[in-house]
This record gives structure tokens, C-alpha cells and sequence, in this order.
């Protein structure tokens, strides 16, 4: 007759059923609809349109173009700025970090805004150069979330394995190139996966700057707008199996504290 | 001579990141139309429509309100939530964590369409009801408060649960008491992350929102591409605010900070 | 024995972790009211899972707990009139000292008696006032020497300090019995003996029952009244210090409380036993040719000219310890170990001798090791979490295996013996150990070891159900060790299981 106990772990079945019904059941749903028509027929046809069609492939690529070229852009500036900062003697390097994060607290749409201000004075007509803005919008837009993860890697790393190396022998540059980049991966990663997803899917910078769009995102936007539930899904599921291949990538190489969005505050 | 390069690479982003922004202000100070044109005068303009326009001003207000709201209940769900977890045994805390990351590492614009399928397309839930809006924020924010609470849980001495109950109080007292105050900055940032995610939020606005409801990022998506002067330049009035008001929270949080550092001392 | 003397009471209390981990077996125990009880053992024995049982953290898996002759087994720990001093203080860091301290008062409500207007009495239950509150907290940092800190972060107090709150904390509710949990553990050697006096002496002042645990042997002589030696969830013996140190009962509590020479004996007359090669008076009766362990503490040893006493022996090596010295003396193959304030020079001669009421008896805990085996197909035995090879023969007189592996009985009987359960025996000078853990017919880890004189005494332990085998060897090895255990077909003995029908009544 062992008495009823409270037990903390029951504090979870709410949050546990939230997670259930808003995040799982939407995933199941659009998997279901993905392979069924509007008529609720199981079906391919959705599948291999999308593989078939030169416009679906042609933006599944494009957008692979973006990111990828964003993803190194953003790298290129964000390592130098990272390391300069995380090795500086300056007593609150934090306060230095802050003004490289700060634009990240306001609304990106505001910054587009004044992105494109600025871009339309200095290149008089935006659209002749549509890729380069597109890139120049992802990456002021997704710098600080590159930053943050390499800042955090690079800071924690051990400076007595910096001195080894070089009482062992190092050239400055070995030491970088054999020591420090091995040890930064794991922030080099977070932050690759931070910025390659977004601008993956992130339409709305290429729509406000030249008010046209051609990456995955947009797809679901435009089968949105006319009422295709079947092909969005789709289009969602393709985008979830990238998703889901690249955190199994980088899962082997993230650690704990460099997580994401979170490590901001 | 390093330390000039270093120095110039700084401000050289530094300027990449600020120019648009601070242009931006300086120009919601004139009476400019646009930017790199005519300034014939100082004028405050911009800010006063910025409270004077109707449409504006409930749009602040019903991005905020929402921003709080959401964040106020996914901080308490995910607060129980991450104790519940946290005590729980192996496979439950497993499979909860998972479940947690799937928002986070999923991009915004699946997340948002999935739950307008499920809640809007299928269970046929009005949008005007402002519950798929809301829903879909709370999913958005929760398991970043998740994740910014599990390392104070893991921080936190065992025993103090068991101090508490030793000293007579019940369970609920113990928690309320004892465990949450122990909490208190995690759930603080974690609050603070979901406020900001929330206002920073398009997608998922996008596809769960009511038509007659906009938030500063689908007003501003939608301004940009109409063609009235008057709401862009209070924009500009709007991102300067925005700014401001950041510049100011950093600055004071630091100040904070700092003095509880020294009082510690 | 009268209810009301005893103020707590373990009746077979026994606590079982995921259904098969034993934790605490058979834990009878009776603490009078006022008493200093300390819980002594190594790490893991199961004294820190008793005092949670008492504490209420945790529930037995069977048994009782009675507080004042009252069930108190599943009562949640904020209903117990009980309190804890954590190992490492658990003082809430959100609150300053006065709120650490004032938590439990808060929470409590006391009866107190009213008049109404109609001039009936009538009681309520109604929370402490501030003045109260204020007038005890004061009181108990008064007892605590820590006037002056209410206002104080716990965070900036010292370890002393934080371990004094902890005890005002808990000593602030009056509680019946105080529980302590190692509590000294994290503080250094010097403040921790400045406050095992003050401990007893608040214990001495404050009148209620101390339950304290600890593994440091010297704590427990120090302070207690009565010490529980605990090793692997069982209690070896209960005592005064006096006593658990002059008259251990089994050899772990003689190795275990104090520095001791153990020795393999055979009483071999009245009051006689012989060991290291010489025969001795003694205290204790057992029976003539018995085997027994002999425990001899070094202090007891005295050093005299060689020819007297009963030992002479060759000074091997000596250590000076500050108050005395440390002497090795070898005695054959035997190695014995002294203390005394005069030194000896190393190398030379030595005698040795034992007054009668140095020399404890003991009997012999572990023989031979005892287990339930099935035989084989292939004629061999499982026991122990292992196969070993035995001889099968020895289970019925005069018989012989066929070709074909069958059991052919003096009678010409035929048997198929595989599946047939019997009981292992196995001297423990029989079981050897090896390296190479695959030749062993089981392994496990060395998880005891006691010297004894010329050879070890160790205790390996299987993982998989944590079978035991208790073995002699002369080589040193480290507890922890995985090990093979190899026992030699011909010392395995095996006898039939009675079957089952003969024991029904």
C-alpha cells in the first residue's frame, strides 16, 4: 500500500504533450500530405514532379549556391573577427563581442531595409547585381549568428597547448594551421550549420531586396499563396531531410556549449 | 604594426554592420524621402508618425503584446518541462530532449507551415482566433527556455530538493522555494531569448497569422514593396528606436552585471 | 526492552535499487533516546541508503522504521520530525544566513489554544511569529558561534562556517534526531577535529539523538556512543567504541577500526592457540583444533630481549610516526607489525611478546566457499557465474564415466547427469587468480583484501550476480583488479542436492 508520492518528473507531461501535438503531429501531417493528392490519394505524382521540373531543380540548386557561397563569405569574415577578438588582451573583450552581436536584437526586416538603403545609393540600380546582393543580404544578415559559436570555441581554447606547440617547435602560422584551426571545428561547424540553413530558406531578404526569390523557402511561400498544401509539404519534407542529413553531420562534431541560437544571452 | 591590421579589420566590419543602420538613423531625422536624397531640414517627422498613425501604432503594439505573451507561457511550460525531464529516468529525458531540438534545428518556414497544415488547413482552427499565431510562437520559443534552463538544473547541489523537504516543506514548496529561485537566470535568459525570437519572427507569422494582424517583420515585408513614403520613413524612425532601446538594455545589463561582479568581491 | 526508551527502531529493513541491487540487507537496529550513534563503513557499504531510509529520502524495499514505536516507514521526509546535516551543507544560495535558517520555521505551524467570544477554548494550527522566529534563529547561531551573520550571503562564509549554518538549520527545528551525513567530509584535517569536539559537545548541550555517518574510523571512536559497523549492507557489529576496538568481532572490523595484525590460528588447547609458529595464552574459549583468525593490535606487541617472550623475529624496516615507531618484523615467512615509543635498529633481532588480553580470537568467517552448481553436458559444473571442470564421479561411490561422457554407478546404474543441481564446495586455499581472465572459469574484481601475516586474504566478486569467492594467495594484488579465478578439478567438491520430495513435511 505504497502511498501515492509526488513525483518531479510528471512536471514534463505537459510540456511532453505540447511537444507531441505542435511539433510531432505537424511533421507527421505534412509527411502525409507530401504523398497523397488534393483528393487524399496516396501518391507519388508530388515527389517526382518535383525531381522532374526544371524550375523546382533549378531552385533546389540555386539555393545550394547561396548558401554554400554565404556559408563561406560569412566564415572568410567571421574567423579573422572571432579570433582577433578572443585573443585580445582588452579586459572586456565581451563588451567587444557585444558590438559585433548587437544588430542581431533588431527585427532583420528593419536591417534589410537599411541594407538596401544603403546598397541602392552606393550600386544606383540594385537589380544588376542580383547574386552579390543576395549574398551581402544573407551574410549582414547571418553574420553575428557565425560569430558568436567561433568567438566561444576560440575563447576556451587552451593557451598553454598554443605555448606547447611552439616550445615544441611551431612556427606562428603551424601553430594556427596544426593547433588552433583543429581545436575551432566544433565552433566552425555550429556556425556553418547556423548560416547554411537559414539562407537556405530565408526568401524574405531576397524578396525585400530585389522583390523576386529563388530558393527553397520561396517555394513554400508560392505554394502557400496558392493554396497547394500537397507540393508545400513536399517541398518542407525535402527541406527536413537536409536538415535532418546536416545535424547528423555536425553531431559528431558540435559540443554542448556552442548551441545555437541559445549561446546568445 | 599587427596590432593596427588587427584594429582595421575590426572596423572594417564594424562599418559593414553599422553603416546601413546608422544612415538609416541619421536620415529619420530629416525630412529626406529617401536615402541620398534631398535634406532640406531637421525634422522629428517621422517619429511622431510613428505614434500618430494608427496602423503603426497597434502594429508595435500587437508585436510586443504577442512577443510577451508567447514568451511568458512557453517559459512556464518549458520551465516544468526541464525539471520534469531533468528527474526523469533514461529513455523518457532521451526522447523529450529530441523532441525539444526538433524546433530548434528545423528551419522556421517548416515549422510555420506545418502548423498552419495541422491546425488551420486540417483541424480548421480560424486564424482570426489568434490561436495558431500564438501556438506556433510558443513552439518557436519554448525550447530555446528549455535549453537555456537545463545547465542551471545540472548546475544546481541534489540535495537542496531533499534540504527543503527535510526541513518541512512539501513538495510544491520545495520546488517553488527552493528549486525555481535556483533557476532564476536561466529562466531570466531564457525568457529574454524567447521574447526576442518571437519579435524577430516572420515565418511562422506569415503562415499562421490573422489577415487584418501584422507584426513589425510582415508590415515591414509588406511596406517595402508599397509605395508609401510617409510609413517607410517612419520605418527608418521605427529601427532607430529599436535600436536605441537595444543599445540601452546591453549597456544597462552590462552595468548590472558588473556591480553584482564587484559586490561579490 | 520498553517502547518508549528506544526513540527509533530498524526492524529487517532492506533496500533493494532497480530490483536487483542490494543496498541495505537485514538491518535490525535500536537507538536509544539521546544516544551518539555513528554508521561506520567503507564507501558503498549502504550506511549513507540507511540514514536516507530514517531521513525519508528514500523508502525500504521491506521492513519498518519505527520513530517512538510508531511506523514511520513511508512518511514523506517534510513529516518526519527529523533532520539532516548534508555532506556538502545543500544551504540554499538564493537565501542569506537568517533565511537559511529561518526555512524550516516558516514552513512549521504549531497548536495553539484560542478563546472565542462565547469563552469556548478551541485549537488552530497557526505559523510561527516573526518575534518567535527571530528569537530562535538567534538562539541557534548562539549555539553555533556564529552570532553577527544573519545578514551574511551563505556564499561568502567559509567551509566551517557554511558547515555551523547547516547544523543551526537543522538543530533550529528541534528535531527529535539529527542526522549527519558525513558532514565534516569536506572540511581539512585541522578544522575538522576542532569541529568533531564542538559536535559532541553541542550533542552533549542540545540533549537529542545524533545519527552520524562516516568512513573515518578515528571520527567514530572519537565521538560516539555507540558505533554500527556496516560493510556491503550489512551490519558486522555494534558496540561502544571501547569495545568494536578491543573485541572486534570478524576480521573486517578488525582491519577495518584501527591498525591490526591478522593472523590464521588453531586453538590447540584450554585458552591456548598457536600461530606464527609459537603457541599463546589467551582470553578467548573455543573449542581444541578449531581454526580461528587471530587479531593482534600493534600497540600490543612489545618489543623485549631476544629469548623472551614468545617471538623472536629480524627488524625488517621502522618508520617514525612523530608519538611512536613503526616496526616490520619479520618471523619466518610471517611479517608482524609493532608500535612502540622504542626504537628498534633495523636488521637486528628482536623478541617479541603478547600479553593474553592483546590476543583476539575470532572465528573464521570464510572456510570454504559454498555454492548452488548445476552439472553440465559436458560433465563439468556451472557455479559462480563460471564452468569449471570437476569430477563427477565423486558424486556417487565407486563409479565411472562411459565413452560417451554417461555416469555408470557401482551398481552398473546408467545417469545422465547434465542438469542435475549439487553443492559446491571449494577450500579457499584452492581458488587461485590470473591475469589472463579467459583461462579463469569466471572473473570478477578484487573488491577486499585483508593481510594476513604471510598471505592475503582476498575477495573476488563476479559482475553479473555478484557471486563471491574468497581466496588465499601470498602475492599482493589491488583491490579493483579483474581477475580470472581458476579452481583445480580435483578441489572441487560436490554432493547431491537432496531431492526436493525428501524435504517436504
Amino acid at each position: 500500500m505504497k502511498k501515492l508520492r509526488f513525483n518531479r518528473s510528471q512536471l514534463c507531461i505537459p510540456y511532453a504533450v505540447f511537444l507531441i501535438l505542435f511539433v510531432i503531429a505537424p511533421l507527421v501531417v505534412i509527411l502525409y500530405y507530401a504523398f497523397t493528392n488534393g483528393e487524399g490519394q496516396f501518391t507519388f505524382k508530388n515527389f517526382a514532379s518535383f525531381f522532374s521540373s526544371t524550375n523546382t531543380l533549378g531552385t533546389l540548386l540555386e539555393s545550394f549556391a547561396l548558401a554554400i557561397v554565404t556559408t563561406i563569405v560569412c566564415l572568410l569574415i567571421a574567423y579573422p573577427t572571432a579570433y582577433i577578438l578572443a585573443r585580445s588582451n582588452f579586459k572586456k573583450k565581451y563588451v567587444l563581442l557585444l558590438l559585433f552581436i548587437l544588430p542581431m536584437w533588431i527585427n532583420f526586416t528593419l536591417r534589410i531595409t537599411a541594407l538596401k538603403e544603403v546598397l541602392s545609393v552606393i550600386e544606383g540600380n540594385i537589380s544588376k547585381y542580383q547574386f552579390l546582393n543576395s549574398v551581402i543580404g544573407m551574410t549582414y544578415d547571418f553574420l553575428p549568428f557565425m560569430i558568436l559559436p567561433l568567438y566561444t570555441s576560440l575563447l576556451k581554447l587552451d593557451k598553454s597547448l598554443l605555448e606547447a606547440a611552439s616550445d615544441l617547435g611551431a612556427s606562428k602560422f603551424t601553430v594556427f594551421l596544426r593547433v588552433t584551426l583543429p581545436l575551432s571545428v566544433p565552433g566552425i561547424i555550429s556556425g556553418m550549420t547556423m548560416v547554411l540553413l537559414p539562407s537556405m530558406t530565408n526568401y524574405v531578404v531576397l524578396d525585400m531586396l530585389h522583390n523576386s526569390t529563388f530558393i527553397m523557402g520561396s517555394l513554400i511561400g508560392s505554394y502557400f499563396n496558392a493554396y497547394d498544401w500537397n507540393n508545400g509539404s513536399l517541398i518542407s519534407i525535402v527541406l527536413l531531410v537536409i536538415i535532418f542529413i546536416v545535424t547528423l553531420v555536425t553531431n559528431r562534431f558540435s559540443d554542448e556549449d556552442s548551441n545555437s541560437r541559445g549561446a546568445v544571452l | 604594426m599587427k596590432k593596427v591590421w588587427h584594429i582595421c579589420w575590426l572596423a572594417l566590419i564594424l562599418l559593414f554592420i553599422y553603416v546601413p543602420v546608422l544612415v538609416l538613423a541619421v536620415y529619420s531625422f530629416t525630412d529626406a524621402s529617401m536615402v541620398g536624397g534631398n535634406i532640406s531640414g531637421f525634422s522629428f517627422e517621422n517619429y511622431l508618425n510613428l505614434f500618430k498613425n494608427e496602423d503603426l501604432r497597434s502594429m508595435i503594439f500587437g508585436t510586443l503584446l504577442l512577443a510577451v505573451v508567447c514568451a511568458v507561457i512557453a517559459t512556464a511550460l518549458a520551465t516544468l518541462g526541464a525539471i520534469g525531464s531533468f528527474y526523469s529516468k533514461k529513455l523518457p529525458k532521451t526522447l523529450l530532449h529530441n523532441a525539444n531540438q526538433i524546433p530548434v534545428v528545423n528551419a522556421d518556414i517548416v515549422t510555420g507551415f506545418s502548423i498552419c497544415i495541422l491546425l488551420i488547413v486540417i483541424l480548421r482552427v480560424n486564424k482570426d482566433t489568434y490561436i495558431p499565431l500564438g501556438l506556433g510562437h510558443v513552439v518557436l520559443c519554448a525550447p530555446f527556455v528549455y535549453l537555456s534552463i537545463l545547465p542551471k538544473l545540472k548546475q544546481m547541489d541534489n540535495s537542496l530538493y531533499e534540504a527543503a523537504l527535510d526541513l518541512g516543506a512539501t513538495p510544491a514548496q520545495a520546488l517553488f522555494k527552493v528549486v525555481i529561485p535556483q533557476l532564476i537566470p536561466g529562466i531570466l535568459s531564457g525568457f529574454m531569448l524567447a521574447v526576442t525570437l518571437s519579435l524577430d519572427d516572420y515565418f511562422i507569422t506569415t503562415y499562421t497569422k490573422p489577415s487584418a494582424f501584422d507584426t513589425i517583420s510582415t508590415y515591414v515585408v509588406n511596406a517595402t514593396k508599397g509605395s508609401q513614403t510617409e510609413i517607410k520613413t517612419a520605418l527608418w524612425a521605427l529601427s532607430t528606436l529599436i535600436f536605441l532601446i537595444v543599445v540601452v538594455i546591453v549597456v544597462l545589463m552590462n552595468v548590472l552585471s558588473g556591480r553584482k561582479k564587484e559586490a561579490r568581491k | 526492552m520498553s517502547k518508549s526508551e528506544n526513540i527509533i527502531e530498524l526492524i529487517d529493513v532492506k533496500k533493494v535499487y532497480d530490483g536487483d541491487t542490494v543496498a541495505v540487507e537485514k538491518f535490525n537496529l535500536q537507538v536509544k533516546k539521546g544516544e551518539f550513534v555513528t554508521f561506520l563503513g567503507p564507501s558503498g557499504c549502504g550506511k549513507t541508503t540507511t540514514l536516507r531510509m530514517i531521513a525519508g529520502f528514500e523508502l525500504p524495499t521491506s521492513g519498518q522504521i519505527l520513530l517512538n514505536g510508531e511506523d514511520i516507514s513511508n512518511l514523506p521526509p517534510n513529516k518526519r520530525p527529523v533532520n539532516t546535516v548534508f555532506q556538502k551543507y545543500a544551504l540554499f544560495p538564493h537565501l542569506n544566513v537568517y533565511e537559511n535558517i529561518a526555512f524550516g520555521l516558516r514552513l512549521k505551524k504549531v497548536e495553539a489554544t484560542f478563546r472565542n467570544d462565547a469563552g469556548d477554548t478551541y485549537t488552530k494550527k497557526i505559523k510561527l511569529t516573526k518575534g518567535e522566529i527571530d528569537k530562535k534563529v538567534k538562539k541557534a547561531l548562539e549555539i553555533v558561534d556564529l552570532e553577527g551573520f544573519e545578514k551574511r550571503s551563505v556564499s561568502t562564509l567559509s567551509g566551517g562556517q557554511q558547515q555551523r549554518i547547516a547544523i543551526a538549520r537543522a538543530i533550529v527545528n528541534e528535531p527529535e534526531i539529527l542526522l549527519l551525513d558525513e558532514p565534516l567530509g569536506a572540511l581539512d584535517l585541522k578544522m575538522r577535529k576542532e569541529m568533531q569536539i564542538e559536535l559532541k559537545n553541542m550533542h552533549k548541550r542540545l540533549g537529542i539523538t545524533f545519527i552520524y555517518v562516516t568512513h573515518d574510523q578515528e571520527e567514530a571512536l572519537t565521538m560516539s556512543d555507540k558505533i554500527v559497523v556496516i560493510n556491503d549492507g550489512d551490519i558486522q557489529q555494534i558496540g561502544t567504541p571501547t569495545e568494536i576496538y578491543n573485541e572486534p568481532v570478524n576480521t573486517f572490523v578488525a582491519d577495518f577500526i584501527g591498525e591490526s595484525n591478522i593472523f590464521n590460528g588453531t586453538v590447540v588447547g584450554k585458552l591456548k592457540v598457536k600461530f606464527c609458529g609459537a603457541t599463546f595464552d589467551c582470553l578467548d574459549d573455543y573449542e581444541i583444533n578449531q581454526l580461528v583468525d587471530v587479531v593482534v593490535r600493534p600497540e600490543d606487541i612489545k618489543i623485549c630481549p631476544v629469548g623472551e617472550g614468545q617471538l623472536k623475529g629480524k627488524v625488517i624496516s621502522s618508520v617514525f610516526k612523530g608519538v611512536h615507531y613503526e616496526i616490520t618484523v619479520g618471523i619466518g615467512k610471517f611479517e608482524i607489525t609493532i608500535q612502540s615509543t622504542q626504537n628498534a635498529p633495523v636488521g637486528g633481532n628482536i623478541g617479541m611478546r603478547i600479553e593474553p588480553d592483546g590476543i583476539h580470537l575470532m572465528q573464521k568467517v570464510y572456510t570454504v566457499n559454498k555454492y548452488d552448481g548445476v552439472i553440465t553436458r559436458t560433465n563439468a559444473v556451472q557455479f559462480g557465474d563460471g564452468e569449471f571442470e570437476c569430477d563427477v564421479t565423486q558424486l556417487y561411490k565407486g563409479s565411472h564415466l562411459d565413452e560417451e561422457g554417461y555416469l555408470i554407478t557401482a551398481q552398473g546404474e546408467k545417469i545422465d547427469l547434465s542438469g542435475v543441481a549439487v553443492n559446491v564446495e571449494v577450500d579457499t586455499h584452492d581458488i587461485l587468480m590470473t591475469d589472463e581472465k579467459e583461462k579463469g572459469g569466471a572473473q570478477g574484481n578484487i573488491i577486499s583484501m585483508i593481510y594476513k601475516g604471510d598471505h592475503y586474504r582476498y575477495i573476488v566478486r563476479t559482475e553479473e550476480n555478484e557471486e563471491d569467492y574468497v581466496l588465499s594467495c601470498p602475492d599482493l594484488w589491488n583491490t579493483g583488479d579483474l581477475v580470472g579465478i581458476i579452481i583445480p578439478k580435483d578441489k572441487i567438491k560436490l554432493s547431491l542436492k537432496p531431492v526436493e520430495g525428501d524435504n517436504v513435511k
